[in-house]
C-alpha cells in the first residue's frame, strides 16, 4: 500500500435528498465492534426529525403516484448502485458488526438482493392484494392497496445494513416515504446507503436517514401528527410501550417490535409491505 | 306545499317483538345476572323505557372471556371448519326468518326508520353471516398462507348506530375464522344483540362461542383490557379508539379500529344532478346521519352550487320525519339525548361561526329526541361543522372551482373513511378516486355496503378492513409459506 | 329533408313554425344547436334513478290515502283500446265503462279519456257526448310512426275532424336515434299545428330509446316543440311505462316549468296493470313534482286492464272483503 494519507468521509444525515449536519451541531463517536474509533456521526435531533417528516410528506405525492413499474425500476437501480459500492459496504459492515470479510460479503449480497426482491414486488401488489368484489347489486366494486403515507422506521440496532434494507425497502415498495432512525451504534452503512440513494433515482425526501438515538427521536416521531405509521422494530425494548402509546394519539399504524431481532436472511414474505398499505375500495354503478 | 296526497299512518306492528322487562348477560350459552347496577334502554322516539339491561362488571367480563376461551380451546377451535361454516349458515337463515322481528326491535331501540332496518340493516346482517359462512373452510385461499390461525378470543365493542349490522360485521368474520367472541353492544342499543343471543341458541351454537356482555364504557374497557383477550375490534368514535389503542399498547393483542369520518361528497358540474341530489340525501340523512362514513361535507363546484342547493332543498322538503315504525318514515329519531345535545351544540357553533343554517318546515314529535334535516351553506373549511364529526342529519356545504381544489379540500381532514364523487366523466372519477385519501370511494353513488366489499379507513378513521377477503386478515394470524 | 350538418346553414331565418319559449328560443336554430342543448342536459345515472324509483315504490299507502289514490287514479285513466279488431261496438262499450266505471257505485269517478284509433274517434265522441270525458286518438302512423310527414299530418287532421280533442302522436324514433333531432322537433311542431285546439300528447316510446339519457332528451325535445303532455309508450313495445322512466320524465317537466313557466303533463302508458302500480306512480308524482301534477289535467295513466283492478280494490276498501273479476265488467 502507498503511504498516502486517506481522505476520510464525513458521515452526515440524509434528509430531503441532501446531506446536512444535525441542526443541533451534535455528533457522536462511532466505534467498531472492538471499540476502536471509526468516525463521528451526526446525532440527529428532534428538529432534524421534524424536517425529515416535512421532506417525507412533500415527497409522498410524487412517489406514491409514480407508476409501480417506475418504482420497481428505481428500487432496482438502488441495487445496481449498491453493487458498485460493494467493497465499501463490506468494510463498514465488517467493522461495525464485527464480521469476517466473508460473512460481511454475504450480508451485503443479501442486502442488495433484498432490493431486487422488493423491486419486483411493486407491480405485483395490486394484483396479489387487490380484489374485484362481487357485490349483490349493479355496481363495479374493486379494492386496491395504497400506501399508508409517511412511515417512521426505527431500524434494527444489530443488523445495520441487511436489517435496515429489510425494513426500508418494503415501506418504499408500497409507495410510502420514510423517516428512518438508523442503528445507533452502527450507523455508517446507513449513511453510505444514503449516498447510494442520492445517486440512484430515488427522489429526494422519499427516504430520510437519521443517525442517532431511536430512544431520543422515536417519541417525537411516534407522536408526530403528520406521521402515518411507525415501525418499532429497532425501538429500545424499554421504550416500545411508550412509543406505541404515543402513536395511538393519531391512530398510527404500528408495527410492534419483535421479541428479539429476527434472522434477516429469512424469506421476508409480504407482511412488512401489507403492514404499511391501506385498502381503498371504489364503487361505481353499472348502467347504460 | 300542502299535499293533496297525505299518506295515512302505516305503522309496522310492534306486536311481533316480545321485549322482556329485563335482560341478563349472555355468557356461556346462558342468560345470567350482571353484577353491575342495571341500566335502562329507551325508545328514543318516545322516551319510553323498553327494558332493564344487566351491566357487566370486570368479574362478569372475566367469566365471559373464560367461557370464550374454553369454547375456543375445546369446541370451536378443533371443530371441522365446514361445520363452523354450517353454524354460520344456520344463523344467516334464522336472521332471515326472524327478519321482521329484528327490524322492529332495531327501530324501537335505535330510532331508525323501519324502512331502513327492514331493507338495509337486517338483510345486510344476514348477508354478512351467509358470506362469511362460506369462508370457514376456505381460509387457506385467503392469501394469508396455507394455514392461517385464529387469534383465539376476540373482544368486540360496537356502536349504537347499526346495532345488529355492526354485530354481524364483527361476529361473522370472527366465528368464520375460528375465534370465539365476547361482544359488548352499545349502551343505548343492546336489544338486538340480546335477541341475537337467542338466535345463537336456536342455531345450537356451542355455549361460549358467542358471549354478549351489556353495559356502558366501563364494561367495554373491561373487555378491551382483559388479559386473556387476543384480539380487539372496535367501531366507534376516534376518541375512544385512541384510548383503546393506548390500552392495548405493549400487549400482544391484535387490534382493528373503525372510527369516525367527515367524508367529502364531491359534486362536479357535469354530474347527473338528480342522482347526485339523491346521493347527497342518502349520504347525510341515511340513518339520521348517524353513520361514520356519512357524506357530511358536500363539496359542490361553484358553477352548479345554486342549482344543486335548490334541488337539494326541494328534495329535503319531501323527507318524512317521524315515527320510526311508520313504513313511510325517512328520518327517525336521534338515538339519545346526549347525541341530540351534541348535534344541537355543533349546529349552534356553525351558526355562530357564520355559516347559514337551513331547515325545511317540518313538524317534530313532542316527545323523544328529534333533529330536523339541516343544511349549512357558506361553510368555510375552518368552521367546526366542516371539521368535526357531527354524527347527525347536518350537512355542511363548501364549494370548489377546480378538481385540484376539490381534492385538496376533500383531503383536508384528519379522517379518511369515505368519499363521494359525482361526475359523468369516467376518467375524472378514476383520477380523483386515486387522489382521495379515503378507504371507500363511492362514485356516482353513496352509502352502499356489501359483505364482499372491504370497508375501513385511512388516517384517523382507523385501520383494518371489514368485509371481503381483506376483512379476514383482522381475525387471522398469517402462516408462513 | 336533408340532414344539415353545418349549423350556419340553418341559423338564418329557417326556424320552423313557432319556436320554443324563452329562455330556449335559440336552441332550435340548428341541428347542431339543438344537439348541443340536448346533450348538455345533465345525465341520468341508471342505477341511481332505478334505486330512487324502487325506494318510492316501497311507500305504504293505506286506508284513507289508498282510497284517495284509487279514485284519483281512476280519474286519470285514459281507457284505451288499440287493436286491429276494434269495432264501433267495442268502443261504445268502452265509453259506457268510461262514464260509469262501477255501475253499482255512482260515487266512482269517471275516467279522464277514452283512447282509440283515429277512425273510431267519432264513435267515441258520440258515445261520450256531454260527459266531459276526453276523446284521445292515436295518430301519426301509430305505433311505428313510419310514414311520410304528409300522411302523418293527414292522420292527425282526420282524427281531429272525427272529434278527437286529444292527439297521441309518436315521435320518429329512427330520426331521434340517428341524431336528427331538428327533424323530430319540426315534425312535432307540425303535428301540434295540425292539432288545432286538440291537446297534443307526444309518445316518446322510451322502450325503443333505451337509455334514460335519451328519455330525458326526448322529453325536452317534445316540450320545446310544444307538447301538452309527454307520454312514455305506445303500449306495443316492451318495456313500456316503468317507474324510473316516469321519474326521469317527471324531472323533465319539473325542470321545464322551473325554466319556462310552462307546465307539461306526463302520461305513463302500457304495463301499468295493478292498483299497486298505479299508486306507485302517484307516489312518484307526489314526491317528484308535487301536488300541482296530481290531477287528470297533468297526469294520466294509459291503460286498459288497470281500471278493473282499481275497481276491485275500490270495492274491497268499501266492503271490507276481497272482490273478484266477475264483480267488475269485462271490457
Amino acid at each position: 500500500m502507498s503511504d498516502r494519507l486517506a481522505v476520510r468521509k464525513t458521515y452526515k444525515l440524509y434528509v430531503n435528498g441532501a446531506f446536512p449536519r444535525s441542526e443541533s451541531g451534535r455528533t457522536y463517536e462511532v466505534a467498531d465492534a472492538r471499540g476502536a474509533f471509526l468516525a463521528n456521526a451526526a446525532w440527529a435531533s428532534r428538529k432534524d426529525a421534524r424536517d425529515a417528516v416535512v421532506a417525507a410528506r412533500a415527497a409522498f405525492g410524487r412517489w406514491s403516484r409514480a407508476t409501480a413499474y417506475n418504482r420497481g425500476q428505481v428500487l432496482y437501480r438502488v441495487a445496481e448502485v449498491m453493487e458498485g459500492r460493494h467493497a465499501q459496504f463490506c468494510e463498514e459492515v465488517a467493522a461495525g458488526e464485527g464480521l469476517s470479510s466473508g460473512r460481511a460479503r454475504a450480508v451485503v449480497d443479501a442486502a442488495i438482493d433484498r432490493w431486487v426482491w422488493y423491486a419486483g414486488w411493486t407491480d405485483k401488489l395490486a394484483a396479489v392484494l387487490g380484489s374485484a368484489n362481487p357485490v349483490a347489486g349493479p355496481f363495479f366494486d374493486f379494492s386496491l392497496p395504497e400506501p399508508t403515507g409517511v412511515v417512521a422506521v426505527l431500524a434494527p440496532q444489530r443488523s445495520s445494513l441487511l436489517g435496515l434494507v429489510s425494513v426500508l425497502a418494503p415501506v418504499l415498495a408500497g409507495g410510502n416515504t420514510a423517516v428512518v432512525v438508523t442503528s445507533h451504534r452502527r450507523p455508517l452503512p446507513a449513511v453510505t446507503l444514503g449516498e447510494v440513494l442520492a445517486t440512484s433515482d430515488v427522489p429526494g425526501g422519499v427516504v430520510n436517514l437519521l443517525t442517532g438515538d431511536a430512544g431520543e427521536i422515536g417519541p417525537w416521531l411516534a407522536e408526530h401528527d403528520d406521521v402515518d405509521a411507525v415501525d418499532l422494530t429497532g425501538a429500545p425494548a424499554d421504550r416500545a410501550l411508550e412509543l406505541e402509546r404515543l402513536a395511538a394519539g393519531s391512530i398510527k399504524r404500528v408495527l410492534r417490535p419483535p421479541a428479539e431481532e429476527p434472522d434477516w436472511t429469512a424469506d421476508p414474505g409480504t407482511s412488512r409491505m401489507t403492514r404499511f398499505l391501506e385498502t381503498k375500495t371504489v364503487w361505481h354503478p353499472k348502467g347504460v | 306545499m300542502t299535499s293533496l296526497f297525505e299518506y295515512a299512518p302505516a305503522p309496522e306492528s310492534r306486536s311481533i317483538v316480545d321485549i322482556a322487562p329485563s335482560y341478563g348477560l349472555f355468557v356461556d350459552g346462558e342468560f345470567v345476572d350482571g353484577s353491575g347496577e342495571p341500566m335502562k334502554t329507551v325508545n328514543p322516539a318516545t322516551e319510553e323505557v323498553l327494558s332493564e339491561i344487566a351491566v357487566g362488571t370486570e368479574a362478569d367480563v372475566d367469566r365471559a372471556v373464560k367461557a370464550a376461551r374454553r369454547a375456543h380451546t375445546r369446541v370451536w377451535g378443533p371443530m371441522r371448519p365446514a361445520d363452523r361454516g354450517k353454524y354460520l349458515f344456520r344463523i344467516a337463515r334464522i336472521l332471515q326468518e326472524r327478519a321482521r322481528e329484528f327490524a322492529v326491535l332495531e327501530s324501537l331501540d335505535n330510532g331508525k326508520p323501519i324502512r331502513e332496518s327492514r331493507d338495509v340493516d337486517v338483510p345486510l346482517a344476514a348477508a354478512h353471516f351467509f358470506y362469511h359462512a362460506g369462508w370457514a373452510d376456505k381460509l387457506s385461499y385467503a392469501g394469508l398462507g396455507p394455514d392461517p390461525r385464529p387469534h383465539g378470543v376476540a373482544g368486540q365493542v360496537i356502536p349504537w348506530n347499526f346495532p345488529l349490522l355492526m354485530l354481524a360485521w364483527k361476529v361473522a368474520p370472527a366465528l368464520a375464522t375460528g375465534n370465539t367472541v365476547v361482544l359488548k353492544p352499545a349502551e343505548t342499543t343492546p336489544l338486538s344483540a340480546l335477541l341475537f343471543a337467542e338466535v345463537c341458541r336456536q342455531a345450537d351454537l356451542p355455549p361460549g362461542v358467542v358471549n354478549v356482555v351489556t353495559g356502558a364504557g366501563e364494561t367495554g374497557r373491561a373487555v378491551v383490557e382483559h388479559d386473556d383477550v387476543d384480539k380487539v375490534a372496535f367501531t366507534g368514535s376516534t376518541e375512544v379508539g385512541r384510548s383503546i389503542a393506548r390500552a392495548v399498547a405493549g400487549t400482544r393483542k391484535a387490534l382493528t379500529l373503525e372510527l369516525g369520518g367527515k367524508a367529502a361528497n364531491i359534486v362536479f358540474d357535469d354530474a347527473p344532478i338528480d342522482q347526485a341530489v339523491e346521493g347527497i340525501v342518502r349520504g347525510i340523512f341515511f340513518n339520521q346521519g348517524h353513520v361514520c362514513c356519512a357524506g357530511s361535507r358536500l363539496l359542490v363546484q361553484e358553477s352548479v352550487h345554486d342549482e344543486v342547493i335548490a334541488s337539494l332543498q326541494r328534495r329535503i322538503g319531501t323527507l318524512r320525519v317521524g315515527d320510526p315504525l311508520d313504513k313511510n318514515t325517512d328520518i327517525g329519531a336521534i338515538n339519545s339525548a346526549e347525541q341530540l345535545a351534541r348535534i344541537r351544540e355543533l349546529s349552534e357553533i356553525g351558526e355562530a361561526e357564520g355559516a347559514h343554517r337551513w331547515q325545511p318546515a317540518c313538524e317534530l314529535p313532542d316527545r323523544g329526541f328529534w333533529f330536523p334535516p339541516t343544511v349549512f351553506t357558506d361553510v368555510s373549511p375552518a368552521h367546526r361543522i366542516a371539521r368535526d364529526e357531527v354524527f347527525g342529519p347536518v350537512l355542511s356545504v363548501l364549494t370548489f372551482r377546480t378538481p385540484d381544489e376539490a381534492v385538496a379540500k376533500a383531503n383536508n381532514t384528519t379522517y379518511g373513511l369515505s368519499a363521494g364523487i359525482w361526475t359523468e366523466k369516467g376518467s375524472r372519477i378514476l383520477a380523483i378516486a386515486d387522489r382521495l385519501r379515503a378507504g371507500v370511494v363511492w362514485a356516482n353513488t353513496f352509502n352502499q355496503f356489501d359483505p364482499t366489499s372491504p370497508f375501513g379507513g385511512y388516517k384517523q378513521s382507523g385501520y383494518g378492513r371489514e368485509g371481503g377477503r381483506h376483512g379476514l386478515a383482522a381475525y387471522l394470524k398469517e402462516s408462513a409459506r | 329533408m336533408t340532414h344539415v350538418l353545418d349549423p350556419g346553414t340553418l341559423a338564418a331565418g329557417t326556424r320552423p313554425g313557432p319556436g320554443p319559449a324563452a329562455p330556449f328560443d335559440d336552441v332550435t336554430r340548428s341541428d347542431a344547436a339543438l344537439r348541443a342543448f340536448l346533450h348538455g342536459l345533465p345525465g341520468v345515472d341508471q342505477v341511481g334513478a332505478e334505486q330512487r324509483a324502487a325506494t318510492l315504490g316501497t311507500r305504504s299507502i293505506k286506508t284513507t290515502a289508498k282510497a284517495w289514490a284509487i279514485d284519483t287514479a281512476i280519474a286519470m285513466v285514459d281507457l284505451t283500446t288499440l287493436e286491429g279488431a276494434d269495432t264501433p261496438g267495442r268502443v261504445r262499450s268502452l265509453a259506457a265503462k268510461a262514464r260509469r266505471p262501477d255501475p253499482d257505485d255512482p260515487s266512482c269517478p269517471a275516467v279522464a279519456a277514452v283512447c282509440v284509433y283515429g277512425d273510431l274517434a267519432g264513435v267515441a265522441r258520440e258515445a261520450l257526448a256531454g260527459t266531459g270525458i276526453h276523446v284521445a286518438a292515436v295518430a301519426t302512423a301509430f305505433p311505428s310512426g313510419r310514414a311520410s310527414r304528409a300522411v302523418k299530418l293527414a292522420d292527425v287532421r282526420d282524427a281531429v275532424g272525427n272529434g278527437a280533442d286529444e292527439i297521441d302522436m309518436v315521435i320518429d324514433r329512427g330520426a331521434f336515434l340517428s341524431g336528427r333531432y331538428l327533424e323530430v322537433f319540426e315534425e312535432i311542431v307540425a303535428v301540434k299545428e295540425a292539432c288545432g285546439d286538440a291537446h297534443l300528447k307526444v309518445i316518446l316510446e322510451t322502450g325503443e330509446l333505451v337509455t334514460y339519457d335519451n328519455a330525458r332528451r326526448a322529453s325536452w325535445l317534445a316540450m320545446l316543440a310544444g307538447a301538452d303532455f309527454i307520454k312514455t309508450s305506445t303500449g306495443k313495445i316492451s318495456p313500456a311505462a316503468t317507474l324510473p322512466v316516469c321519474l326521469v320524465m317527471l324531472e323533465a317537466v319539473r325542470d321545464f316549468r322551473a325554466a319556462t313557466g310552462t307546465q307539461v303533463g306526463v302520461k305513463p302508458a302500457g304495463g301499468i296493470r295493478t292498483t299497486k302500480d298505479a299508486v306507485k306512480h302517484l307516489v312518484l308524482v307526489n314526491e317528484t313534482v308535487g301536488a300541482d301534477w296530481l290531477s287528470p289535467d297533468w297526469f294520466r295513466l294509459g291503460a286498459s286492464s288497470l281500471l278493473n283492478d282499481l275497481l276491485q280494490q275500490r270495492q274491497k276498501l268499501r266492503t271490507g272483503h276481497y272482490s273478484g273479476p266477475d264483480h267488475v265488467s269485462v271490457d
